[in-house]
């Protein structure tokens, strides 16, 4: 049996001390298979940006473990988190946030080159770089600034990035949020088609019921709690 | 580091301000450094051509060629102590030179006349014939050529100047290099007051065999005292203005460098506070503190090395248009490697002042923001 992507227990995230104790997350218990797309909603300050962080290795937890594609990242140092967010998971933030002076291309390949010496043969990070590209339908706009693509375009090469390294989960925060409900629509499914297609675990940190329609499961969380 | 380089690459406009300042600065630094050489070398070329280690004075000198006066027997005392392998005269008197096809004229050119016996860089071992002297090349600009004459002092005692050496200049007065024969002749005929005999001299230039700094005490020893000895570093700063020239400019450079530093500084605050969310999403990708602050920090050094880079132009530019003996200015490889060393290290500790700030970006923000 494959480890799940992903497996929180009995994680908090408490603020202050004492009567001033804030606790932003309360999770018992989340497991996420290793393909499976997640649709997390929840209305503000619930929780969700703090799950996702403490699962995307931004944030540690007070207490409790947490599994990322079956590695414990509960105790890992500073750098070693650095190092994990780099080579473990994937990132798509709500704005896209593409380096704005990089054509898509390379803001594909920038993932590999924040390792610095630590990183993959350049040759084969390319190679990764134009087949996800390809893949996305961004070959012919590959040595465009992200300036130079639409909005869709964009989406997709924040997509791109967040898969170069292989991740075994994915963190979408919000990736609608900016778009009409048209291109949103076509991103959701986009995001379903390559989760799946690579078999990729996926949390969608979302307001937006409709994206819940192309999640396999919706995690419901409420003043830092998982309630369903 | 390619991040780095591709936003100077991509996005030069945005680092042209900072540019423009650093390479003003940098000119300033070149600048500044071309005219203290220049005075300096003007000031202590007579020396610094000296085959010597070395000079002697007399005691009541006070470290001062022109009131110098060592005599036969101290000279034999100076020649008789160990690790002494070589003993000059050297003579001085500093005259208003007037061209001898001008008699009459009202501009004086400023001259030291020298007398030599061990042959300084550039001039021949066997000193010009009497009435004869080589001038240094700044003479040139006052458009005196080889053959004409020169008048020297209240007693217009002529000269013919039978050659050219460079760099050679005493006191920022331009030097003529003459027999001891000559020097002694013409302060005779010039400066009454300061005649010497035919084996007395201003000063002596030593070539010492060993440890320079005890065998010039040594030599102070040996003349009970008669003698003030000087290594030729030592005498060199101890010129008249030298040292006050010198620290004046430095003074002058440090603060030039501290302003490139705090331009640097500011510049690089400013662009890390704009590029604060970005660095929130390359942390939380997976880029380390220490990788971000490298890219700050290489185009911190690119720029001060552009900017050092056309100030350097500019320099070559401005030596080679400044016509000889107007403006004291000098263009050095050592200076400008200083200037440009300057440059960078202000770059680097400039930029230092944001590392605190990337430090401080914490990549759990770059989740749940709009931007």
């Amino acid at each position: 049996m494959t480890d799940p992507a992903l497996q929180m227990t009995g994680v908090r995230k408490v603020y202050g001390s004492g009567d001033q104790e804030v606790v932003a997350l309360d999770c018992d218990e989340l497991t996420i298979a290793e393909d499976e797309i997640v649709a997390l909603v929840g209305p503000s300050g619930s929780g969700k940006t703090t799950l996702c962080s403490i699962a995307g290795g931004l944030l540690q937890a007070t207490e409790g473990t947490v599994e990322v594609g079956g590695r414990d990242i509960t105790e890992l140092s500073a750098s070693e988190l650095t190092d994990f967010r780099r080579t473990a998971v994937g990132f798509v933030f709500q704005t896209v946030n593409l380096v704005p002076f990089l054509t898509a291309r390379e803001n594909l390949l920038v993932v590999d080159e924040l390792g610095g010496r630590r990183s993959r043969n350049g040759a084969k990070a390319k190679e990764r770089a134009d087949q996800l590209l390809d893949e996305l339908g961004l070959t012919d706009r590959a040595g465009n600034l992200s300036s130079e693509l639409s909005g869709g375009q964009r989406q997709r090469v924040a997509i791109g990035r967040a898969l170069m390294n292989d991740p075994a989960l994915v963190l979408f925060d919000e990736p609608t949020s900016a778009l009409d409900s048209k291109l949103g629509d076509q991103v959701v499914k986009l995001i379903r088609d390559e989760m799946k297609s690579r078999g990729t675990a996926a949390i969608i940190v979302t307001h937006d019921d409709r994206i819940t329609h192309y999640a396999d499961r919706t995690v419901h969380i409420e003043d830092g709690r998982i309630t369903d | 580091m390619k991040l780095a380089l591709r936003e100077l690459r991509r996005r030069p406009g945005r680092f042209l301000a900072a540019t423009a300042v650093l390479t003003v600065l940098a000119v300033l630094l070149m600048f500044l450094g071309g005219l203290l050489d220049g005075l300096l070398a003007g000031a202590t070329g007579a020396y610094r051509a000296q085959p010597a280690d070395a000079i002697v004075y007399s005691t009541n000198a006070r470290e001062s060629l022109v009131r110098s006066r060592i005599e036969a027997p101290i000279r034999d005392a100076v020649e008789g102590v160990d690790g002494v392998a070589e003993v000059g005269g050297l003579g001085s008197i500093q005259l208003g030179a007037r061209p001898g096809s001008d008699p009459d004229a009202r501009e004086l050119i400023s001259t030291a006349l020298l007398g030599y016996e061990m042959a300084p860089r550039g001039l021949p071992d066997e000193p010009p014939g009497e009435g004869q002297v080589i001038a240094d090349t700044t003479l040139k600009a006052d458009d005196i050529e080889v053959g004409d004459t020169l008048l020297l002092g209240p007693a217009r005692t002529e000269v013919e100047v039978v050659g050219f050496v460079e760099d050679t200049n005493y006191a920022g007065q331009t030097a003529l290099w003459a027999s001891l024969d000559t020097w002694r002749s013409v302060t005779e005929a010039n400066r009454p007051d300061r005649v010497f005999a035919d084996d007395a001299v201003a000063a002596l230039v030593v070539r010492i065999d060993g440890d320079a700094s005890s065998i010039t005490e040594a030599i102070d020893e040996a003349t009970e005292g008669a003698t003030d000895t000087l290594t030729l570093d030592a005498a060199i700063e101890a010129l008249p203005g030298v040292s006050q020239q010198r620290s004046t400019f430095n003074q002058i450079i440090g603060v030039t460098t501290v302003i490139a530093l705090v331009v640097v500084g500011l510049f690089f605050a400013l662009i890390t506070v704009e590029r604060t969310a970005l660095y929130g999403i390359l942390k939380a990708i997976g880029g380390s503190s220490r990788t971000l602050f490298g890219g700050v920090l290489l185009q911190a050094v690119l720029l001060a090395l552009i900017a050092s880079a056309l100030a350097t132009a500019a320099a070559v530019a401005l030596a080679s248009v400044i016509p000889p003996g107007t403006l004291p200015f000098v263009v050095t490889g050592q200076r400008i490697l200083t200037s440009v060393v300057l440059m960078v290290v202000a770059a680097m500790v400039g930029c230092a002042f944001s590392l605190r700030r990337v430090l401080r970006i914490d990549p759990a923000a770059a989740i749940g923001t709009a931007s």
